[in-house]
């Protein structure tokens, strides 16, 4: 088992590994309670490892092909066959950029867990669906075959309503996780119906060999018009948002960290369906019109539904509907260039900006939901008027959030800078309204979290607080976050080009992921 | 015509699936809503993979006169079907245990009732 070997079988083995991982959990749990603890991050920390030496090589050299049940990985294309029948994964730029995030947010979930739900029962099943939620991410991003996205969606799905509804006894949490099923399920089921749509046209399933023959007939349209409509309600998009503050709110925060990712993934799936299956045979400029319409949406009615929140999960749920905006905005206007003269001058770089944010993102929101779960494991409450002073005893968790909300308001030196000066410049060549309206949200992001800062860490101790901050495994989980902000931070420069950059380049360019698979394009 | 029959079938049960799920209040109803569009998408795969004069995919059985493997139909749709299937159980199952819950905490099933979140 050489390092030749362990990258070529990389894409199988990160998804194979945790779900193997997850159907034991519950077994060891039986036997040991530490050893099943030891067992989950170990296995997260593998998944990592795999996932960073996989990431770097497919960012240095070249995608990933990986044909499963085949004799060799690389065999897509069966021999008596003329198109790939067999399952492909395919681990280009934007999907080893997604792995990073993916299992980078699960590995800080895993540590905050450990102390975050130690008196619950149930936790050999809470970890198994956590391993579950991390394999339908992965299956996601890597896989190339459309059906298998349904799949993975699905098993992604399952496993986040099941955690969000994990406190059970608080009741509103199974009502969260019930809106969250109903709304995921008839997604997933609108994602099936194109999925058929498009097999009873061409007879296939594999996306690159799709794309190779895609004639964007009006079952084609239909089929998009599906699909953009179930992913952009799965990342919680303005108008189909609803469901995204109620189910991120009850959740455990480790979960609700994961449910950000999860979200992205479900974006990610949005931009491979716009990019690489659709590519230049769709309208780009109507559709990037509609993206840039629902960024924008997303931006204002999120950030404004936040302003008066009195809960501080669901007023941070409201940012993230908002700052998912951001990214739709970047990509938006990158598909909105897409084949134009202008693309290589300013497209790629919004499409760079929207991109970055994506980890930027998962960067901070994971971390402030991660000191929102630390503010509710102290004081057992989520209303801000109820708290106070917390900065007198939870220093690390003050810290930390301060770090976390100056990189959501985009403010330098902090990750969150970066990406949104990316987006500022180049949306302005298209219009200057896009860029004002940017700016605009995100000032109220920094009004609107220097009222929760107030509220919650200033101010006099609270009557009945306990001293001491909360247990070091939940201060590890945010400071592997913290450490990911500020070195994106101060390094955006190589972030960009050596992480962003290979991302964008291959959503745009469509030829490529079509040539691996389908040989040729 | 008589081939495009399934086709209206599903339009309908999509139709009436989506209209329990958005219009119906309870809970459970909404539910069977979900299983309906379900049932719907389900058929709409199995009818793409009809194919007039084809044979099952069954190398045992065959009839004598049939090309290897041009007279055979590819079992896809069917497959995914039954995948499809599969997953429909899970959410379901899933769904019904919320729906317990739910009873259990708020005693109704009126989902206007349900709603301590919007508070």
């Amino acid at each position: 088992m050489n390092v030749d070997w362990l990258l070529t079988h990389s894409p199988a083995l990160l998804i194979a590994i945790p779900l193997l991982a997850a159907f034991l959990t519950p077994v060891i749990d039986r036997i040991n309670k530490k050893a099943r603890d030891a067992f989950v991050i170990i296995v997260l920390i593998i998944a990592e490892i795999i996932m960073i030496a996989l990431a770097w090589d497919v960012f240095t050299g070249s995608a990933h092909i990986y044909t499963m049940g085949a004799s060799s990985p690389t065999a897509t294309i069966p021999a008596q066959a003329a198109v790939p029948i067999r399952i492909v994964l395919e681990v280009d730029g934007m999907s080893a950029f997604m792995g990073l995030i993916s299992t980078t947010v699960s590995l800080a979930a895993g540590f905050y867990s450990l102390a975050f739900v130690k008196k619950e029962t149930g936790q050999g099943r809470y970890y198994a669906l956590l391993l579950l939620m991390l394999v339908g991410m992965l299956g996601m991003e890597f896989t190339g075959d459309i059906f298998n996205l349904f799949v993975f969606l699905e098993v992604l799905s399952m496993a986040s309503a099941a955690l969000i509804a994990y406190r059970f006894y608080y009741g509103d949490a199974v009502e969260g996780a019930f809106k969250y099923c109903v709304v995921s399920s008839l997604g997933a089921l609108m994602v099936l119906f194109a999925i058929g749509l498009l097999y009873g046209q061409y007879d296939l399933l594999n996306m690159a060999a799709l794309a190779k023959v895609m004639k964007y007939t009006t079952l084609d349209r239909i089929a998009l018009v599906l699909l953009i409509a179930a992913f952009a309600m799965k990342c919680g998009a303005v108008p189909m948002h609803m469901w995204t503050p109620d189910s991120y709110t009850v959740a455990p925060a480790p979960i609700t960290a994961m449910l950000v990712a999860a979200s992205q993934a479900s974006l990610y799936a949005l931009f491979r369906i716009c990019f690489s299956l659709y590519g230049l045979t769709l309208d780009v400029t109507t559709v990037g019109i509609i993206i840039i319409a629902l960024g924008l949406l997303s931006m204002f009615v999120g950030v404004t539904m936040a302003l008066p929140q009195k809960d501080i999960k669901r007023l941070m749920s409201y940012h993230a509907v908002s700052q998912t905006g951001y990214m739709l905005l970047g990509v938006g206007v990158g598909l909105y260039l897409l084949g134009k003269p202008d693309f290589d001058t300013y497209g790629m770089a919004a499409m760079e900006g929207g991109i970055f944010h994506i980890i930027n993102h998962a960067l901070y929101k994971g971390l402030l939901f991660l000191t929102a779960g630390a503010i509710f494991y102290k004081v057992k409450t989520r209303n801000l008027n109820e708290m106070g002073g917390l900065a007198h005893s939870m220093k690390f968790t003050t810290i930390f959030f301060m770090i976390g909300a100056l990189a959501i308001a985009g403010i330098p030196p902090f990750n969150g800078f970066a990406s949104k000066l990316l987006i500022y410049e180049s949306a302005y060549h298209v219009s200057p309204i896009l860029s004002i309206i940017a700016m605009l949200v995100s000032i109220i992001t920094l009004a609107s979290f220097v009222k929760v800062f107030h509220s919650a860490f200033m101010g006099p101790p609270m009557e009945n607080a306990e001293e001491g901050d909360v247990p070091k495994s939940m201060i590890i989980g945010m400071a592997i976050l913290t450490v990911g902000i500020i070195l994106f931070g101060l390094f955006p420069g190589w972030v960009v080009s050596n992480i962003v950059h290979p991302a964008a380049q291959a959503l745009a360019a469509q030829a490529g992921y079509i040539g691996s698979v389908a040989g040729g394009a | 015509m008589i081939y495009n029959i399934p086709f209206f079938a599903v339009i309908i049960l999509i139709a009436v699936g989506m209209y329990a799920v958005i219009f119906r209040r309870n809970l459970i109803k909404i539910a069977i809503g979900i299983t309906i569009v379900e049932s719907a998408v389900n058929l709409f795969l199995i009818t793409l993979g009809y194919r007039e004069g084809g044979v099952a995919p069954i190398y045992t059985n065959l009839p004598a006169n049939v090309v290897i493997p041009g007279g055979m139909v590819l079992p896809v749709p069917q497959a995914l079907t039954l995948t499809s299937i599969v997953i429909g159980v899970a959410v379901l199952a899933l769904m019904l245990s919320f729906i317990i819950r739910i009873y259990q905490y708020y005693g109704t099933l009126d989902s206007k009732k349900v709603r301590r979140l919007k508070e």
